[in-house]
């Protein structure tokens, strides 16, 4: 229903002026293509600047590609921008159009926006602030809201007039596990009733591997990797995960804990090691043993994540991605 | 966290790709009058958590600039542009000021982008909220000139006119601010550009003309706030000239439509970079 066909933009170079310097020329969007089916809940997963905004801001029309098209149920929205807001619901990262609204209102005027008479928003509007929880807020200004609740409030205003696509940039930040839950039952029952599309993008690699059909890995720019979560996490199968936490410096005085500093990625305290099964064993027999033990505050051995994925393909950001 | 299978449900296929079939039906789009209210009164909505206490700064500044002017200027010709830049300067104060710091800081924040990706007239939006702001000027415009009128003691026969000059002059200051606020690079800017169109009406639609030099005077004459103030002081005069009126107040028309049409266009482009 989405196709992406070779999606390229380029940030032009800033010159530096005086106190701040220059940027360089950065290719936000490098080469895109992507497929997105009806009915799928469909991910965008890459650390911070990765490009993944910016793609967004082209598939909604709120940008124009230097190259390649956009094709959404058949419209062409980098010829015609201005379609994408008729056919897809968009929850942006800022909310500063809505802050000083209350949140009835906030979802009425959306709601009227979309092109609904009065009472249909209005009827919309309370069905959908049922729906999440958040009747009691109704008469609330988003402004005085916490974080979470806002951003739900939002995503109740981004329901609000019936979309075939809703593209979702990071919706569940600063949310609760209820609210969190709210968003996903929210999103199912569209799925189930209409077949509704979702576009998501993330940074938190549990929220992908849970809610994601299909997710696109995106690194500077570009697509490294397009499948299904468990299809991607197929490629690094033959590797464990092992986390060291140490007490307190990492005791690199026992030979075999030295040895393994080269292969580790140390952040702080923890040293995190990518392993095939037997070498993962062995470490943890060697960590759990003799002196290195009472250096070692924690361990843990896991099968990998989407974030090992990410490493695995050659991402350059070392961390950024999220696991909560 | 999601339960329902993509293949499981109706029309929906993950192995094979869908059919080449013709575009989808577009949603409706928002039809001007009925979003341009929606915009209206959201933006209303604002007042009351955002705006209350700037609107009575606007009036006391107006009120406290007649005071200190009350012991300088005679009681003919110069107390009445007094009392009507005074309270054309309520309108200057939350049409241009606030309305260029409100645009300025929303086009900054990426909270265009809401608009923007609703199928709303971009006419809607801004006429919606540059009424919006007119309309909040309302209160502090009538107490001005009602409080100026007792303090100088002037006519209160043809204060009606007000009806007239705030919306006309209101459109004209508040399609400036939104243009500004829209046009500025940075929000800082904004405010800048803001702060100094409310100066200007101050000094310029404040002070007596005559006493000012040629040069500022021909300023005087650029700014869309100046033929409110005309309109508004001509009728405290025993027989006010109502074609003079009528003319300054066409001004502030014509230019309330050229500035809008302007913060319209501003809109668009901001919308779509």
């Amino acid at each position: 229903m989405c196709a992406v066909r070779g999606l390229t933009k380029t940030y032009p170079a800033v010159r530096g002026r005086r106190g701040a310097p220059g940027t360089p020329e950065v290719r936000a969007t490098d080469d895109v293509t992507l497929d997105i089916r009806r009915g799928e809940i469909f991910g965008l997963l890459g650390p911070n600047g990765a490009g993944k905004s910016t793609l967004v801001r082209q598939l909604t029309g709120l940008m124009r590609p230097d190259r390649g098209s956009v094709e959404i149920l058949g419209h062409d929205i980098v010829r015609h921008p201005e379609r994408a807001a008729r056919i897809l619901a968009y929850l942006g990262q800022e909310s500063t159009a809505l802050d000083e609204l209350t949140v009835s209102l906030a979802a009425e005027t959306t709601g009227r926006l979309r092109g609904l008479d009065i009472r249909r928003a209005r009827t919309e509007r309370d069905d959908v602030l049922d729906e999440l929880g958040l009747a009691p807020l109704a008469g609330r200004p988003l402004k005085k809201l916490s974080g979470g609740q806002r951003r739900l409030a939002c995503f109740a205003a981004a329901l609000v007039g019936e979309r075939p696509l809703l593209v979702l940039d990071e919706p569940t930040t600063g949310m609760d596990p209820v609210a969190r839950r709210a968003v996903w039952s929210a999103v199912d029952r569209r799925r189930a009733e209409r077949g509704t599309t979702v576009l998501l993008v993330t940074h938190n690699v549990i929220e992908a591997e849970t809610v994601l059909d299909r997710v696109a890995v995106l690194d500077r720019g570009r697509v490294i990797a397009c499948d299904t979560p468990a299809g991607l996490k197929e490629q690094v199968a033959g590797e464990v995960r092992v986390d060291l936490v140490w007490r307190d410096a990492a005791p690199v005085h026992v030979p075999e804990v030295a040895a393994l500093r080269d292969r580790a990625v140390e952040s702080g305290r923890l040293w995190t090691l990518r392993l095939g099964p037997e070498e993962a064993r062995a470490v943890v027999a060697t960590v759990t043993g003799g002196a290195a033990f009472a250096a070692l505050d924690d361990f843990t051995l896991a099968t990998p994540s989407l974030e090992d994925v990410y490493l695995a393909l050659g991402g350059a950001a070392q961390q950024g991605l999220v696991k909560a | 966290m999601s339960v329902v299978p993509a293949d499981v449900l109706p029309g929906s296929a993950l192995a094979v790709d869908e059919p080449a079939v013709g575009a989808a039906e577009l949603g409706p789009r928002a039809r001007l009058w009925p979003s341009l209210a929606a915009v209206y009164r959201a933006q209303l909505s604002r007042a009351r958590v955002a705006r209350i206490p700037l609107l009575f700064v606007a009036t006391f500044q107006s009120v406290g600039i007649m005071i200190l002017m009350r012991g300088v200027v005679d009681d003919g010709a110069e107390a009445q542009a007094v009392v009507a830049g005074s309270s054309v300067l309520v309108v200057a104060f939350v049409a241009l000021n606030l309305l260029a710091q409100y645009f300025g800081q929303l086009r900054a924040s990426g909270g265009l982008d809401h608009y923007a990706t609703l199928p709303v007239p971009p006419a809607a939006v801004v006429l919606g909220a540059a009424g919006a702001y007119a309309s909040f000027t309302v209160p502090g415009t009538v107490v001005t000139a009602v409080f100026g009128c007792v303090l100088f003691g002037l006519p209160l026969a043809h204060l009606w006119v007000l009806v007239a000059v705030i919306p006309l002059a209101g459109a004209a200051l508040a399609g400036l601010g939104a243009a500004l606020g829209l046009l500025a690079p940075r929000p800082e800017l904004a405010t800048l550009l803001g702060q100094l169109g409310m100066s200007a009406a101050l000094l310029l639609g404040v002070l007596p003309a005559e006493r000012m030099p040629e040069a500022v005077r021909f300023t005087r004459d650029l700014l869309p706030s100046t033929y409110g103030v005309e309109a508004f002081a001509r009728t405290f005069g025993p027989h006010p000239d109502w074609a003079f009126v009528l003319g300054d107040l066409a001004v502030c028309g014509f230019v309330g439509v050229v500035s809008l049409a302007v913060a319209t266009w501003a809109y668009r482009r901001a919308a779509v970079r």
